[in-house]
């Protein structure tokens, strides 16, 4: 049934490869020009999530405060206070929400592509949306968080300062840095969909050795294990959250040190990411 | 070879008319988990404990179809049409073979890209974005995509609140809202109410009209004798029969 002479009758017809791969410049052209349905379809899905309870909205400003509350409990009662800065609060809070944006951008970046499946069998665009589309409502969901923050440290002691406009360049790098690894971790689970099982716990080894609720640099201080804390700042997760603290609290101020390993780790996943999700565009929508 | 693609545009006998679809010997395979009792007798053990069984959708289906024509799809459920539908349209990935076309195939339908919960104003903006619309070519359709649907009163109200009628009416009326050259509808005519439906067919002729090439994929032998100049027949994953719809269609009923 097979005619030979197809690919040569397309060819003299100038048809090209339905499906086939764009070169990566034009693939991203497109991915720009489509950019308002990733977009619409961020803040639609932030304003849709809590339409269904009472408060509504105001549950994404809530749901971080109440699990900063948590952690504030049980570490700032349990934990020595050794390893605690004085200003252990506020400290914390900014720990936890800018972990958050980072950890929901991972989890559900990785389910972005198998989580899309109805979508994705039936309507063409180019599949780096979805991803990035799912940064973007983390992005959308963190930032009245943040608002939320500000004042609350305030009321814990931290008076304003100019350096709380910074904020607005650590998310910007951020969110490119969560789009790469998005990417990533959204084609890594088209290939093997047990990733997602394992996600959680690569969230609480990075939680855990992030520094969230306790001083990197206190633990380690004065002990052999040197090693080990630079393995731990070289972490860019680590550096996003200790840049927000240095330019928002008292403390270790932000140091320079931090941006080159944010600007270098940004750089270096985002690059990966595109080429890497975009090396396997035409095997996604086959499950 | 020499003439395809040179004669002009012929009604009566498409064959010679430009090609626009070229499917060449189109194979497509799904792996997927199995479980039960009956997963026993056909599955291959994959290398993890799980037991996989690899579906052969499509088997090595090849055709040409040309500007002008109007292409049925018939077979019984589960026979690949809905499969290839996807296939032609580069949303599912071939194993083996290759589709070409002269612009990207695309299928009708936008249900995957709406919210539930979102109103239907808003819906109507996702889904005309989604369709790959400029955010001011969504802005321009609104209207005509609300008088289409009849549902001007209804559009401040998530779609959760609509019937499965009023629902579908929107989707259908934000599909039809964007023409393309190469069209596939899939049993899309049989929406709504008599007076929608009457409506929806009138508005699907006008696109086959603007379309190049349309496919339809139907359980309905009227509306695919009603439509089509040229009927395949697919039988579990193959091409058994592609020529005169009412050939194909008495040969396809003969069978059953």
């Amino acid at each position: 049934m097979s005619n030979p002479n197809y690919a040569a009758l397309a060819e003299a017809n100038g048809l090209p490869r339905v499906g086939a791969r764009p070169p990566l410049g034009e693939y991203l052209k497109e991915a720009w020009e489509r950019r308002h349905f990733a977009i619409a379809s961020a803040r639609y899905a932030v304003e849709t999530k809590n339409s269904r309870s009472r408060l509504g909205i105001i549950w994404i400003v809530l749901r971080p405060l109440l699990t900063a509350a948590i952690y504030g409990i049980v570490f700032g009662l349990i934990m020595p206070a050794g390893s605690r800065p004085d200003n252990f609060l506020p400290y914390l809070v900014i720990g936890v929400f800018v972990f958050q944006y980072f950890t929901n951008s991972l989890s559900q970046g990785a389910s972005s592509i198998t989580g899309n499946s109805g979508l994705v069998q039936s309507l063409h665009f180019p599949r780096v949306l979805l991803p990035v589309s799912i940064v973007l409502r983390q992005l959308f969901e963190i930032i009245p968080v943040m608002v939320a923050l500000l004042p609350i440290i305030w009321i814990l002691g931290e008076p304003p300062r100019l350096g709380w406009f910074m904020l607005i360049p650590i998310l910007f790098v951020m969110t490119l840095f969560n789009i790469g690894v998005a990417l990533i971790v959204a084609r890594l689970t088209v290939h093997f969909p047990d990733l997602k099982q394992i996600i959680p716990f690569v969230s609480r080894l990075l939680f855990y050795s992030s520094g969230i609720f306790y001083s990197l640099e206190a633990v380690f201080a004065g002990t052999e294990k040197a090693g080990l804390l630079l393995i731990a700042q070289l972490n860019p997760v680590h550096d996003f959250i200790s840049l927000a603290r240095g330019y928002l609290i008292e403390g270790p101020p932000a140091t320079p040190f931090m941006w080159l390993v944010v600007g270098i780790g940004t750089v270096a996943v985002l690059l990966f990411g595109i080429i890497f999700f975009w090396a396997a565009e035409e095997k996604y929508g086959n499950d | 070879m020499t003439d395809i693609g040179t004669t002009g545009f012929n009604v009566d006998d498409t064959e010679h008319n430009k090609p626009t679809v070229i499917v060449d010997n189109l194979h497509v395979k799904f792996r997927i988990f199995t479980s039960g009792k009956a997963a026993k007798k056909s599955a291959t053990r994959g290398r993890l404990g799980r037991n996989t069984r690899e579906v052969h959708a499509l088997k090595g289906v090849s055709f040409v179809a040309h500007e002008g024509e109007s292409i049925g799809v018939v077979g019984h459920n589960g026979s690949g049409k809905s499969t290839l539908m996807r296939s032609i349209a580069g949303l599912i990935p071939p194993a083996e073979g290759a589709v070409y076309a002269s612009s990207r195939p695309s299928l009708l339908g936008v249900n995957a890209a709406l919210m539930s919960e979102l109103s239907g104003e808003k819906n109507v903006q996702l889904g005309t974005l989604a369709l790959g619309m400029s955010p001011a070519e969504a802005r321009s359709k609104y209207d005509q995509i609300v008088d289409f649907s009849g549902l001007g009163e209804f559009m401040d109200l998530p779609m959760r609140a609509y019937s499965s009628g009023m629902s579908a009416r929107l989707r259908f009326a934000i599909a039809i809202s964007k023409t393309h050259q190469i069209l596939m509808v899939d049993e899309a005519l049989a929406v709504g109410d008599k007076d929608f439906r009457s409506r929806s067919e009138e508005r699907i002729r006008e696109l086959r009209r603007e379309a190049g090439t349309v496919f339809l994929v139907s359980h309905s032998m009227k509306s695919i004798l009603d439509t089509c100049n040229r009927v395949i027949w697919l039988d579990h994953g193959n091409l058994l029969m592609d020529g005169k719809p009412q050939e194909v269609i008495d040969a396809y009923q003969a069978s059953k």
